[in-house]
């Protein structure tokens, strides 16, 4: 088939093998505890952020993952850094270390 | 005028030192903000003066601080600076009283023995001998003592010394080299003359009976006037440039100067002031409890000075204060730590979203502010609205159902312009209510409101608050026959001296015992928002050892005054853990 | 005679047979018979000292409680089937009694140690028993739901346990809020106390993912109209049936399961209980009022599986049960030669699991009493 340069479809599922990685390795490496996270939700059901905005630390965290730099940028901008989900997640995800290094990423990347 | 080749270096490393230092120290003082130079100018005429000269007495040359923590330390510090000190006040009287010259110059008196021979002739001649000798003896004694410290530092009770750059050798070595230098010349020239006192003297007789003294003197007079001439060139590029900086800092301190969470040229003069006497290592859990030792702000302030600042290092200190506590030079480490921290800190936050926020504040006399924590832990809010009801407080429960945080956890990150956005919005509604205290359950927020809000209201902790409630006798409590143990809060203990009225309120209620480490002492539960990075396993570990403490005595509970202690000890321990204002609420006997 | 040629062999063996028990008192003719010590009376020591008595040892049932059969006697209806508990306590108490199990009821175990090849078991009246070998059988102990303070348990009064619902639903009672209204909402919170750091407990509990399903199926079957909803992290339907059984909660009762874990939970004025968590799949924090709020707590090592492990120098695993020799093929033998262990002090399990496993342990103690050795197929490693 021939190529165009872009996809009329690309918005509509996630290409892991071309998602940009760049953010996810960067805080693996630092905040390694990133890995452990079981998508449970305590931590946005808790978010104190999360009362008044659209801040959920898990999707974000998610976002990551999949690459998706958009959502990750709009998002970890919101955190007041208070910390209660890090009191809160049961498997004891490192979160606000997690959400600094998603800064940082950004900032190194220029994303 | 006295002179020889040999007070050629001397002299140079005198005068190069005064020009850097002045240069310095100078530039130091341009860099200050307006504010603070006022404060400097008011100082310098006024009482504070006269404290500052006092307090350098005490603790530059007489190392009381340290004398406190380590006996030995401190001797070792003391013989050096304050016999250095006195060896030089009595050089200078000794050539005062002996002189018969107009001009002085400023290395007469480091080698008055080598130009006045005849002594004979002087009033006091013996009695300066005999002090100048055993001025010497101490400090050689001092010196023995370093050494012994840079190789074997367990006999000082410390786990490890500092690492040395080329300048801070340098400076070591010549220091090390200094006296016993003095004392050779000073004893070659007794022994050829036939004069010194009981040291000098005795050592001279005695190397006479079998060295070339003629043809030694001068050249060991040579010796320690270049080992002298090197250390003052080396000292201000050396970690020795804490010895005068400190007294810079004592005055600027007494003057009211102070490092706040931005690094200002006082910070730095704080940062040049440390030296390195490893106090905060051994006060530090992560190095007993998490196997770090490179975060201690013996390290820290080093790479601060090396401009090799580490991110990990930055971030992973608990903010304790445990060594600021101890420090010996009083230096502000917290606020040190949180103006580096920014550096690091993507300055990324938005909290656009909380304009159109209106947060209805209806009228009350008190405020209670829970904060975020607090709400993992019902058992202290509740205990507290059962309490302002049973009291008849007209409250207003300020972030019952959300709360925005007050900020400092964001702040001690680093984002301080960022935390304002979020003191702001509270603030707004603290202000609204018009009620006249603010009551907060949380430690960190307490802290938060009371330096850095700006309120003109009463702020009150709930263990403070809850005193004055029962003093009053606003409400009654029963006092019960438990045995329990009290857990400082870092942040309300060390971080806001608030270390009685928590004791006292609990001599109401139970019978409190003491425990090893206590009040400025206290551990940190290993809960601490102070650390960014700190892994949860090594969290538990410092929790492990904090609990090992607390539970020593077979306790029936342990006692806080913080959700965030509350939770990280409660998850470890086999004695159970409640909150004061709980304790206060199962005793109340109002209805 | 031939019976006789046998005794030589294995003497405790051929006990059972009554033809031989007239014929002579082996007991006074060859050696004494073996003696096992069986400690806590659960399914699984109730069910592995039947067994080994029927084998012809002397067995000794050690049971603090003042009843046999341990947690189960206050579950109502079991899982995946909907039977009833009290129908399995029955076979077990009849195997009891056929084997004619000797029970110590209200013992309170002071010492237990090993002398030699013999272990002496201190009651706090004085007696003292002696074995040849111990099956330890003390199993768990339900979370305590206090130490996850942000759920309200022991604070709130609408917020219970599941081992608590399992005590209502036996009682025969209706089943009410605290201030007797019949509940409109029922909530269950799945990994209390388990799959949890912060109270250190890592794993999972296992039964009660389907206890849940199987208490919101009671809960709809007994309060017609009521509405229930579990908030769960994963649901773990491993056993046969339990796929079915949640099946049957969707498609017959319309359970609603909301894929989250509580952050916190908070009391209305009007005792019913706010419920903070996300609803993961659809993305976005959820709150909602229920009447009752049912905590699924875990399973912990009983107190005394750890008083009893320390006195006998018991190794314990990592999250405290205790440790086996191998996780596959020594799950019932322990570090100490004459020591096995069997049901939920060594793992979370479901009934038939333990079932199996007292069998299994029963057949390890006999195997080393007749001198098999057991751990010879060990490799080192
Ligand atoms: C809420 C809930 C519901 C459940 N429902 C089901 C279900 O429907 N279906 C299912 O298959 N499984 C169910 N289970 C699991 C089931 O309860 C266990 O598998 C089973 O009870 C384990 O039996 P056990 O003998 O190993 O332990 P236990 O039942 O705990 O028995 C241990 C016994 O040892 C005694 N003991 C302890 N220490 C000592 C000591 N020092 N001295 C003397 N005696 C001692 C105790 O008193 C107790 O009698 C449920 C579990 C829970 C928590
Ligand atoms: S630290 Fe950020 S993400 Fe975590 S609870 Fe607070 S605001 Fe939410
Ligand atoms: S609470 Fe922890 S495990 Fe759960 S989603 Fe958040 S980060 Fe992941
Ligand atoms: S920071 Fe203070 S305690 Fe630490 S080495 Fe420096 S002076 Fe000593
Ligand atoms: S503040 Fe506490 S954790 Fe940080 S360096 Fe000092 S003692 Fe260590
Ligand atoms: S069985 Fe289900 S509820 Fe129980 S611990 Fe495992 S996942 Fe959680």
């Amino acid at each position: 088939m021939k190529n165009f340069g872009y996809s009329i479809n690309k918005d509509r599922q996630i290409d892991l093998d071309k998602s940009d990685q760049r953010i996810a390795l960067f805080v693996k490496q630092h905040e390694p505890s990133i890995n452990i996270c079981i998508s449970c939700g305590t931590c946005t059901a808790t978010c104190s952020a999360g009362n008044y905005t659209n801040l959920n630390l898990r999707k974000l965290i998610l976002s990551v993952k999949r690459g998706d730099i958009i959502e990750t940028k709009a998002e970890i901008s919101k955190c007041m850094f208070c910390g209660k989900c890090l009191l809160a997640c049961p498997r004891g995800v490192n979160t606000r270390n997690v959400i600094l290094k998603i800064n940082q990423a950004i900032e190194k990347f220029s994303l | 005028m006295n002179f020889h080749p040999f007070v050629i270096p001397f002299s140079i490393g005198f005068i190069v030192l005064i020009f850097i230092l002045l240069y310095k120290y100078f530039s130091l003082f341009y860099r200050l903000d307006h504010q603070d130079k006022s404060k400097i100018y008011k100082g310098v005429f006024s009482l504070k003066f006269f404290k500052a000269i006092k307090e350098v007495f005490l603790e530059s040359l007489l190392h009381r601080k340290i004398f406190r923590v380590n006996p030995l330390l401190g001797y070792m510090h003391t013989s050096l600076a304050f016999g250095w000190f006195l060896i030089i006040i009595g050089g200078t009287v000794e050539s005062k009283v002996h002189s018969h010259m107009a001009l002085k110059m400023p290395y007469d008196p480091v080698f008055f023995n080598f130009f006045n021979t005849d002594l004979s002739m002087y009033r006091w001649a013996n009695e300066f001998n005999f002090i100048m000798d055993f001025l010497l003896l101490i400090v050689l004694s001092g010196v023995c003592l370093a050494f012994v410290k840079r190789f074997y530092s367990k006999a000082f009770g410390m786990k490890k010394t500092s690492v040395l750059k080329p300048f801070d050798k340098i400076a070591l070595y010549t220091l090390w080299l200094i006296f016993p230098l003095r004392f050779f010349a000073e004893s070659f020239s007794a022994g050829l003359y036939n004069n010194g006192g009981f040291l000098t003297g005795t050592a001279g007789v005695f190397f006479s009976s079998f060295l070339p003294l003629k043809n030694l003197l001068v050249p060991t007079w040579w010796a320690y006037s270049i080992s002298l001439g090197a250390f003052f060139v080396a000292l201000p590029f050396s970690r020795y440039m804490h010895i005068p900086t400190e007294i810079f800092l004592i005055f600027l301190r007494n003057f009211g100067v102070k490092t706040d969470k931005i690094f200002s040229s006082f910070t730095e003069l704080e940062v040049l002031s440390c030296p390195r006497c490893g106090i905060c290592l051994d006060k530090c859990q992560l190095l007993k409890s998490a196997e770090i030792s490179d975060t201690q702000n013996v390290y820290f302030l080093q790479s601060l000075r090396n401009k090799q600042l580490n991110e990990n290092n930055t971030f992973d200190c608990l903010l304790c204060g445990r060594c600021q506590e101890f420090c010996p030079v009083g230096i502000n480490l917290n606020n040190i730590r949180i103006s580096q921290r920014k550096h690091f800190f993507p300055e990324n936050n938005n909290f656009e979203y909380l304009q159109p926020i209106a947060i209805a504040t209806p009228k009350a006399s008190v405020i209670y502010f829970a904060g975020c924590m607090t709400h993992l832990t019902p058992t202290i809010k509740l205990a507290m609205t059962g309490i302002f009801e049973a009291a008849g407080v007209d409250y207003l429960f300020l972030d019952k159902d959300s709360s925005i945080c007050c900020g400092r956890p964001l702040m001690i990150a680093g984002e301080y312009t960022k935390a304002n956005e979020l003191i702001e919005k509270n603030k707004k509604a603290i202000i609204e209510s018009g009620a006249k205290t603010l009551v907060t359950s949380c430690p960190i927020c307490y802290k938060m409101f009371n330096e850095d809000y700006d309120l003109n209201i009463e702020v009150l902790h709930h263990t403070q608050y809850l005193l004055q409630l029962t003093e009053k006798q606003i409400i009654k409590i029963n006092k019960t026959n438990k045995k329990v143990v009290y857990h400082d809060p870092c942040e309300l203990g060390r971080g806001s001296g608030i270390f009685n009225e928590p004791r006292e309120l609990i001599s109401h209620l139970a019978d409190i015992s003491k425990i090893k480490e206590e009040k400025e002492e206290a551990l940190c539960c290993g809960g601490s928002l102070g650390s960014v990075n700190l892994s949860f396993n090594k969290r538990n570990n410092i929790r492990k050892d904090v609990l090992s403490v607390l539970q020593e005595g077979n306790p029936d509970l342990i006692i806080t005054a913080c959700p965030l202690c509350k939770k990280t000890l409660q998850n470890g321990a086999n004695t159970e853990v409640k909150d004061i204002a709980e304790l206060v609420m199962q005793n109340i006997q109002n209805q | 005679m031939e019976y006789l040629e046998c005794l030589k062999y294995s003497p405790s063996k051929y006990f059972r047979h009554s033809k031989l028990k007239a014929l002579i008192n082996v007991n006074d003719i060859i050696m004494k018979q073996k003696k096992v010590i069986v400690i806590g009376g659960g399914i699984s020591g109730m069910e592995s000292s039947t067994y080994l008595t029927s084998m012809g040892y002397d067995v000794v049932l050690i049971e603090q409680k003042d009843k046999l059969g341990g947690k189960l006697l206050k579950w109502e209806k079991l899982f995946p089937t909907m039977s009833m508990g009290k129908d399995v306590v029955n076979f077990l108490n009849k195997g009891i009694d056929l084997a004619q199990v000797k029970v110590e009821l209200n013992a309170k175990i002071i010492n237990a140690v090993k002398e030699g090849n013999i272990f002496k078991i201190n009651l706090d009246d004085g007696r003292v028993f002696e074995s040849d070998a111990v099956l330890v059988t003390t199993g768990y102990d339900v979370f305590d739901a206090r130490k996850k303070e942000e759920y309200g348990y022991g604070i709130y009064d609408n917020v219970i346990t599941s081992a608590e619902l399992e005590e209502k639903f036996l009682s025969g009672n209706d089943i009410l809020t605290n201030s007797g209204k019949v509940p409109k909402k029922v909530g269950f919170v799945h990994c209390v106390g388990s799959r949890d750091e912060k109270v250190g407990n890592v794993y999972c509990s296992k039964v009660c993912c389907v206890t849940a399903v199987k208490q919101a199926i009671e809960i709809k079957e007994k309060i017609p109209g009521v509405d229930a909803y579990c908030f769960y992290m994963d649901l773990r339907m491993f056993g046969m049936h339990f796929e079915a059984l949640y099946k049957q909660a969707q498609e017959k009762w319309a359970v609603n399961f909301i894929r989250g874990r509580l952050s916190e939970a908070c009391e209305n004025m009007d005792g019913s209980i706010m419920v903070k968590v996300e609803d993961t799949l659809a993305g976005k924090p959820l709150r909602m009022n229920v009447d009752l709020l049912v905590l699924m707590v875990g399973i912990v090592p009983s107190v005394g599986t750890k008083t009893i492990g320390k006195m006998m120098g018991l190794n314990f695993g990592p999250n405290g049960f205790f440790k086996s020799l191998d996780q596959h093929s020594m799950t019932t033998v322990s570090n100490v030669p004459g020591v096995f262990f069997a049901g939920c002090c060594v793992a979370p399990r479901t009934i038939n699991n333990v079932f199996v496993d007292a069998r299994a342990a029963a057949l390890m103690t006999s195997s080393y009493l007749e001198g098999y050795d057991i751990e010879k197929r060990i490799q080192e490693k």
